[in-house]
């Protein structure tokens, strides 16, 4: 009878006195798909595997590339790339890592069933050359190669073999595998518990090769699906760290001084595309042409749109509009090409009446509804401008599940896009967006308006191989003035991503909007 | 008799055939699930690849039949979003979901009840028209919104209850149950509440109705005259008569609670089959929508014949009736 209140106190004084450890409680609306590393190329569930696994290189906090797994790297020919690997590293269950585990890792990321082979594009296979060096050998120069590997992550061969998940999970054998509910990374945090779409507990892993910079021991997240649930558990105090604050509640929760809200603008490119290719546009009541192959039609539009409107009005100051197709974090921005220029509705309707059409025409838009930002309303809102130089746009806003497979089809006349670059490189976006569509290759895989210039692409297809960084930052300004002269799309603006946290948690932002929980300091 | 349960067993299947035919549609017309699994760098040769995988590219009947007969054995197929077997995800989410509409049904029930005797026997107070107008508020208001008040109240401002969430689970079998821990029964506070609401004001009006029905009758003047008390005659004679048609009602209710949990679980983030199926619709997991519409109209069904079964038992009027119609 006489230990029991012992025993309490005890228990008191151990749940009371840790100190410092420190528990962040984050949320944000959804959970991460997988915990297999190469399973689903999914941002969210990328940033959230970044606490347990670990890649061979990594971004800092000004998003360069760092070693992380790997301590340096060379060329040795232009078509390899050697890896030298940091030694007396261990996997979170014992295992030592080795060149064996990048070998095994970069294959199973180039196993049919993996979701990141984009990451490996180019690569041959990598070869271990001893125990803590490793080649990657590549098709032909490949300039983006290292970007690349800060989305592979590195998982112990002998862990997966002996769980039988040496290829990433499959739709094919309708099961489950060990590596979707279970991880052994080398990273800072070690999986303590897993309910998907529930709770996932991470805790500070006591073998971590490196120093920890922030001060979190553990990380329990939630995701809650309502937005205004979320915030109610913020402001309540029952988490710390809301990823995906709702836009409209940004200006009440900076005047809460238990919270603050921390923005940057995200590495996204919102625009508009038109259809370039065909005689006749799908959905409009102009027949017999198109015209939006008239350079003026497309200038025109440019013109009646105005971007700082859309950006007070629709998006709560929460955008940085843009004349360009990438961000400035992106290598081979163009800066003295991105100036907005100021609506000119006058001279839109001269232009539209120098191309035939100066009682305007009608054409639809087509617009996701739950994928960016303010999407249907930016939608919205430039219909209404596009009305005052007479042109009539109907406004289909379809959700994403729909949206996308639609406009994949090319069916589509006029639509909206907002492109990432997970590469930090020009040539990913202009590849995809800008170049001409070659069929069944990433060569314009996102040109719906199928823009097309000889001299672009020839830029482009440059880019793919060379390596000096001035020469690339040349031809990409070149490709951009081309496509920018042509208004091949109609840049938008880059979305602000606002995260918001209780006062006592600094975070670092990222452009990607990752959180890096190693960063991440309670006080 | 034995016809009698034959036919509504038939009636049943019928009505699990059209809804496998709505929920297999669902593959056919919402959205593209291989644009969405795929990464946007993939090419048109994998997408037919993985159309092939999935089985999207057999004909229409054939998709239907195979769909039938995996269900039959309560094969789903595979999570799209989660990678996980569909019937195990759930197996999982499913004691939420009931532990949730059954205490929200025991609140509607406990509150309901003595709520719509009060306003019954009291009907000129002010108190019982206070409590009248006030249940008219919880008709009108949509679900969500009277959750999110309660968040604000309970959670914000007063700090006493979570705004989210189910607590700490703990394993009973197969079965997660939140009644064990001390968090888990201050999660369910506000959920349940919420969600019996609405049955909370039906049951409240209909026993009032009926009490009101009853307390006219011949037989509560008798016993009044005989002399009983008051407790006697209301709550032993003319409740009592009343709790038929709200036995039934709430019967009935309880597969409208189940399924109308969907919202109610997705202002809570309450981890049960309806936040699966919201979470479902948005990526477009096809499998996940299916399950849950067969099973929740699976529940419509059983509840349905429980409750046919019951009146058969109940009422002897009904025996008779149904035995001179066949008689003809």
């Amino acid at each position: 009878m006489r230990i029991v209140p012992a025993l309490i106190v005890a228990a008191a004084l151990a749940a009371g006195a840790p100190g410092d450890a420190k528990t962040l409680k984050w949320s944000s609306q959804g959970d991460a798909v997988t915990l297999d590393p190469h399973a689903q190329n999914e941002g969210f569930t990328n940033f959230f595997l970044d606490n347990i696994y670990e890649t061979l290189v990594t971004r800092g906090k000004e998003l360069k590339v760092e070693p992380l797994l790997a301590t340096s790297w060379s060329l040795v020919n232009p078509t390899t790339m050697r890896f030298k690997l940091r030694p007396n590293v261990k996997f979170q269950e014992g295992e030592p890592f080795t060149a064996d585990d990048v070998v095994f890792s970069i294959g199973r990321a180039l196993e049919d069933t993996s979701n990141f082979k984009p990451y490996l594009a180019g690569v041959k296979e990598a070869r271990k050359v001893d125990d803590l060096t490793v080649d990657i050998v590549t098709d032909g120069p490949a300039p983006v190669l290292v970007p690349q590997l800060t989305e592979v992550r590195i998982m112990s061969k002998s862990w997966c073999v002996k769980h039988n998940v040496t290829k990433p999970q499959d739709f094919k054998n309708k099961e489950e595998t060990y590596a979707s509910r279970h991880a052994n990374g080398t990273g800072e945090y070690v999986l303590k518990s897993r309910e998907a779409d529930v709770r996932t507990v991470l805790t500070l892993n006591p073998g971590w090769w490196d120093k920890p910079e922030g001060n979190v021991d553990e990380i329990v997240y939630t995701p809650i699906k309502s937005d205004s649930t979320r915030l109610a558990a913020l402001l309540s105090g029952e988490i710390d760290f809301v990823l995906d604050p709702p836009p409209q509640d940004i200006p009440r929760l900076k005047q809460d001084a238990n919270l603050k809200v921390l923005e940057g603008m995200e590495n996204r490119t919102i625009f508009l595309g038109m259809d370039q290719y065909r005689d006749e546009l799908l959905y409009s009541d102009v027949k017999g042409r198109n015209p939006f192959k008239d350079l003026r039609v497309r200038k025109a539009f440019q013109m009646a749109i105005d971007l700082n409107a859309i950006k007070t009005q629709v998006m709560r100051g929460l955008s940085v509009p843009t004349a360009v197709m990438y961000a400035p974090q992106v290598d081979g921005y163009p800066k003295e090409l991105d100036v907005v220029k100021a609506p000119d509705r006058e001279g839109a309707k001269k232009l539209m009446a120098e191309a035939g059409y100066p009682q305007g025409f009608e054409v639809t838009l087509d617009c996701p509804n739950n994928r960016y930002v303010n999407d249907e309303k930016i939608c919205v809102a430039i219909a209404g401008m596009l009305a005052q130089i007479n042109v009539k746009v109907r406004v289909a806003a379809l959700p994403r599940a729909q949206y996308f497979p639609k406009i994949q089809n090319y069916d589509t006349s006029f639509y909206m896009l907002g492109w990432g670059v997970p590469t930090f490189d020009s040539q990913y976006a202009l590849q995809s967006l800008v170049r001409t569509v070659i069929p069944r290759t990433a060569d314009g895989d996102y040109n719906f308006g199928r823009y097309s210039n000889a001299k672009v692409d020839e830029d482009i297809d440059k880019l793919k191989t060379e390596i000096d960084p001035k020469k690339r930052a040349a031809l990409a300004l070149e490709a951009s003035r081309i496509h920018q002269q042509e208004v091949g799309h109609l840049p938008l603006h880059f979305q602000v991503i606002p995260w918001a946290m209780r006062s006592n948690v600094s975070a670092v932002h990222r452009a990607d909007n990752k959180l890096t929980i190693k960063w991440v300091k309670i006080s | 008799m034995i016809a009698f349960i034959l036919r509504r067993l038939l009636q049943g299947v019928v009505v699990m055939l059209v809804v496998g035919f709505i929920a297999f549609s669902l593959f056919n017309f919402v959205g593209d699930p291989v644009s969405l699994m795929l990464p946007p760098e993939a090419t048109q040769a994998d997408r037919d690849a993985m159309r092939g995988i999935l089985g999207l590219d057999k004909p229409f009947y054939v998709q239907f039949a195979t769909f039938i007969d995996n269900a039959v054995h309560g094969n789903f197929g595979i999570s799209l979003r989660l990678g996980r077997p569909v019937s195990a995800l759930l197996a999982e989410r499913l004691p939420a979901t009931l532990e949730l509409a059954g205490t929200a049904a025991l609140f509607g029930l406990l509150a309901g009840i003595p709520l719509g005797v009060y306003t019954a026997l009291r009907r000129d107070s002010w108190t019982a028209r206070a409590v009248l107008t006030t249940s008219l508020v919880g008709v009108s208001l949509p679900n969500f919104l009277i959750g999110i008040f309660l968040i604000l109240i309970f959670a914000v401002w007063l700090g006493w209850l979570p705004s989210f969430g189910r607590g700490d689970t703990v394993m009973i079998g197969a079965w997660s149950t939140g009644f064990a821990t001390k968090s888990g029964l201050k999660a369910i506070i506000l959920p349940a509440i919420t969600l019996g609401f609405f049955p909370l004001t039906l049951i409240m009006r209909l026993v009032r109705a009926e009490m009101l029905e009853v307390l006219r009758t011949d037989y509560i003047k008798f016993a009044r005259a005989r002399g009983l008390t008051d407790r006697a005659v209301n709550f032993g004679h003319a409740l009592k008569n009343t709790l038929v048609p709200v036995i039934t009602i709430t019967g009935l209710q309880l597969g409208g609670i189940i399924a109308f949990a969907i919202i109610t679980e997705q202002v809570f983030q309450w981890p049960g089959m309806g936040l699966l199926f919201i979470q479902a619709v948005q990526f477009a997991d096809v499998p996940v929508m299916a399950a849950y519409l067969c099973l929740i109209g699976l529940i419509f069904v059983v509840i349905n014949l429980v409750v046919d079964l019951l009146y058969y038992a109940v009422d002897p009027r009904l025996r008779v009736e149904r035995a001179a119609a066949g008689g003809h």
